[in-house]
């Protein structure tokens, strides 16, 4: 029982040092909010006759799905002291194609015209992904331009794309992407958590985090020890083009319509809100996949919030700011040293700190 | 005697030969960073010809009027993001800002405030949403990207709180007065050189920059936090204060623009200045800044500007290109431009 104790300590205060801690609390925060509003709104119900778990959580996990993705993508390309301004484009280029393709479909129905569709899609997102990393690795432009031109770019290749039509499209397969459950549960989520686990394997279980970390913590040194920058920086704009194309099919699939001067705008700066939320700084260097998820998490459970409290959602940008500002001043060393200093939280480290002193 | 005289002035020939070969060299080298911006200028004129050339009634006395006061706000913006990326920050709030300032300004002069005090009110709430970012940045050591990402989040969504209806001034209010149109040439038919206040606020913002940035100790140590913050921090130069300064400058920047976009369309809206943070890096971009801080002029961000604009009113004109290219070509200009930026930072390293 004690072991089960100490661990379960350990496991705290492991949690509760790392700066995503406070993007949980909001979370919780959040929660506790709507439900003194509302004494049911936790609940989850499941209904028999739809086969589906219905809640207002489960909206929340619904709607964090695309953010997830390019949030994700986001962190890794953060890590290397770069920025992706790219991926709300990503997204629309993405539903624009695939609509178009299932538009023009007689087979539009079938599983295999879907899964064309879902290819395309993310072969046009990883290719914008290609033409970020050739731009910042091979020519050596600064990644924020880069991907500041083909946000532009972006938006407008997929206007070209649908002849700057909102094209709709009928395909059971692609929607249920979106729409469909899996034993009760949200297809969606549960593919946007595969991919993130994914991520989280690829970067943490092999060396490939600690290369993209050395990137952004020292080019140079990392050059030095032998670590392929060029192929790297690739590697990750490409990843987060392709993340954000299958954002863009959780957005698009949904509603079936590709709304191209809408779907993704603004989106990346939700993205690199994420991100910052989960503790990884834009200088680069440490990531954390997890962190950018809680962020993800957040930013989806504040979105919900403000149209449960019926605030007009044109404002939802105020209180997202609110939020961020908190966020980042609990994270700067001189809010925390004032309140280590008071004693407030992670006293172990201090201690630990004082000692190495 | 002689022949050593002769010696000396060859010597000194040669000598001058060489210094005024050296002095070239360093002359250009020393301008190159003003290629960009000269490429800028050059394709300004080349746009202004190949306009009045392929559609005619370019280089004449209404559209170029209209060119400057259309753009009147964006030159405003860019000189005002040049302050910051000249330190090798950002500041994307500048669109929101705009926005809040406009629609808190519409609305309290339409509650009868005075309309002098209102137009105080619109820059200096400028000035303050720049003293936050500029506080979060320098005491808290936030990220520009993430200070200003938040106090466009704040300004925007204040705006809607307050109103997300268009909202009119009245015709006879003074703050309209800003856009009174004095013509200066009275040409045939509506062909007349037109100046407004507007216009003049932002050629005065404009000339007060190149001299704070050219000639002043504050404009020499925006330039050094850009080379290298840690030197200027050595060097006993006043960078906290500095940058501080240039956040607020770009926030009350920003009030102006506002001011003057609010006086020339009468209508301030919550969604007034979306993206238009983009439109001025563009402009500070295509003007010869380099992102990275310290190689720049605010000259050729108000050339930018003009690119931008005129690149607008070309679109316009042509007809035949449909509306979904237009961003794709502001992207392609973008691109080359700074294509052309690398050439040259790679050249001098």
């Amino acid at each position: 029982m004690k072991t089960v104790l100490g661990t379960l300590k350990s496991w705290g205060m492991g949690l509760i040092t790392r700066p995503y801690i406070w993007g949980l609390f909001a979370i919780v925060l959040l929660l506790l909010i709507n439900l003194a509003n509302d004494p049911t709104y936790l609940e989850i119900t499941y209904s028999e006759s739809q086969g589906k778990l219905v809640g207002n959580l489960i909206d929340i996990l619904k709607a964090a799905a695309p953010l997830l993705m390019i949030a994700v993508g986001m962190c890794l390309v953060i890590a290397t002291e770069g920025i992706d301004l790219s991926v709300g484009s990503a997204m629309v280029i993405a539903g624009a194609i695939s609509m178009e393709f299932l538009h023009d479909n007689p087979n539009s129905e079938t599983l295999g015209a879907a899964l064309i569709a879902v290819a395309l899609a993310i072969g046009l997102g990883a290719l914008l992904g290609l033409v970020n990393g050739f731009l910042v690795s091979v020519v050596g432009l600064q990644p924020f331009i880069t991907t500041l031109v083909m946000m532009l770019a972006g938006r407008g290749v997929a206007k070209v794309i649908t002849d700057g039509q909102n094209t709709t499209a009928d395909s059971e397969p692609f929607r249920w992407i979106a729409n469909g459950y899996v034993f009760g549960f949200p297809a969606v989520f549960l593919i946007a958590a595969l991919i993130v686990i994914a991520v989280g394997v690829a970067v943490r279980r092999t060396a490939l985090g600690l290369m993209i970390e050395s990137i952004g913590i020292n080019p140079k040194a990392s050059r030095l020890a032998g670590i392929n920058a060029r192929a790297l920086l690739m590697t990750v704009y490409i990843a987060s083009g392709a993340l954000g194309a299958v954002a863009g099919i959780f957005s698009v699939g949904s509603v079936m319509t590709v709304d191209v001067s809408q779907t993704g705008k603004f989106l990346e700066l939700d993205a690199i809100l994420a991100v910052v939320i989960g503790g990884t700084t834009l200088a680069g260097g440490k990531f954390s996949i997890r962190g950018a998820a809680v962020g993800a998490l957040l930013i989806a459970t504040l979105d919900k919030t403000i149209i449960f409290l019926g605030v007009n959602a044109a404002a939802t940008p105020a209180f997202k700011a609110l939020v961020i500002v908190a966020i980042v001043l609990l994270q700067s060393e001189r809010v925390r040293n004032a309140l280590r200093r008071r004693g407030f939280f992670a006293r172990s480290r201090s201690r630990r700190l004082g000692a190495a002193q | 005697m002689n022949a050593k005289n002769q010696t000396t002035a060859r010597s000194n020939f040669a000598q001058t030969t060489l210094r005024a070969y050296r002095s070239m060299a360093d002359f250009i080298q020393a301008r190159i960073s003003t290629l960009p911006t000269a490429a800028a200028i050059i394709l300004f004129i080349a746009m202004l010809i190949y306009g009045e050339a392929k559609y005619g009634r370019i280089l004449q006395y209404s559209t170029m009027s209209n060119l400057i006061i259309n753009n009147a706000y964006l030159i405003i913006l860019a000189v005002a993001l040049t302050f910051v990326i000249l330190t090798g920050g950002i500041d994307l709030s500048v669109g929101a800002v705009i926005a809040f300032c406009s629609v808190a300004g519409v609305l309290l002069a339409k509650a009868g405030w005075n309309p002098y005090l209102v137009m105080a009110i619109m820059i200096l709430s400028g000035s303050v949403f720049g003293l936050i970012s500029g506080v979060l940045v320098q005491f808290f050591n936030v990220q520009p990207f993430i200070a200003t990402l938040a106090m466009m989040f704040l300004a925007r969504g204040l705006a809607s709180m307050m109103s997300t209806d268009p909202e009119r001034l009245d015709n006879d209010s003074p703050i309209r007065a800003i856009s009174t149109q004095w013509k200066l040439v009275d040409g045939p038919k509506v062909n007349d050189l037109v100046l407004t206040p507007a216009v003049v606020i932002a050629i005065v913002v404009l000339i007060v920059a190149v001299f704070v940035l050219h000639r002043t100790r504050f404009g020499r140590t925006v330039y050094a936090i850009g080379g290298s913050e840690q030197s200027a921090t050595l060097m006993g130069l006043p960078v906290v204060r500095t940058k501080v300064m240039i956040y607020v400058i770009s926030g009350t920047l920003s009030g102006i623009a506002a001011l003057v976009y609010t006086s020339r369309l009468g209508i301030a809206q919550n969604i007034t200045g979306l993206g238009w943070e983009l439109d001025a890096i563009a402009a500070v971009v295509i003007g010869g800044t380099l992102l990275t801080g310290a190689y720049g002029y605010v000259l050729g961000s108000a050339v930018g500007a003009l690119v931008i604009g005129l690149m607008n009113v070309l679109i316009t004109r042509d007809g035949g290109i449909p509306p979904e290219r237009t961003t794709i070509i502001t992207g392609s200009i973008l691109l080359i431009f700074v294509l052309l930026q690398r050439a040259i930072v790679r050249r001098r390293h």
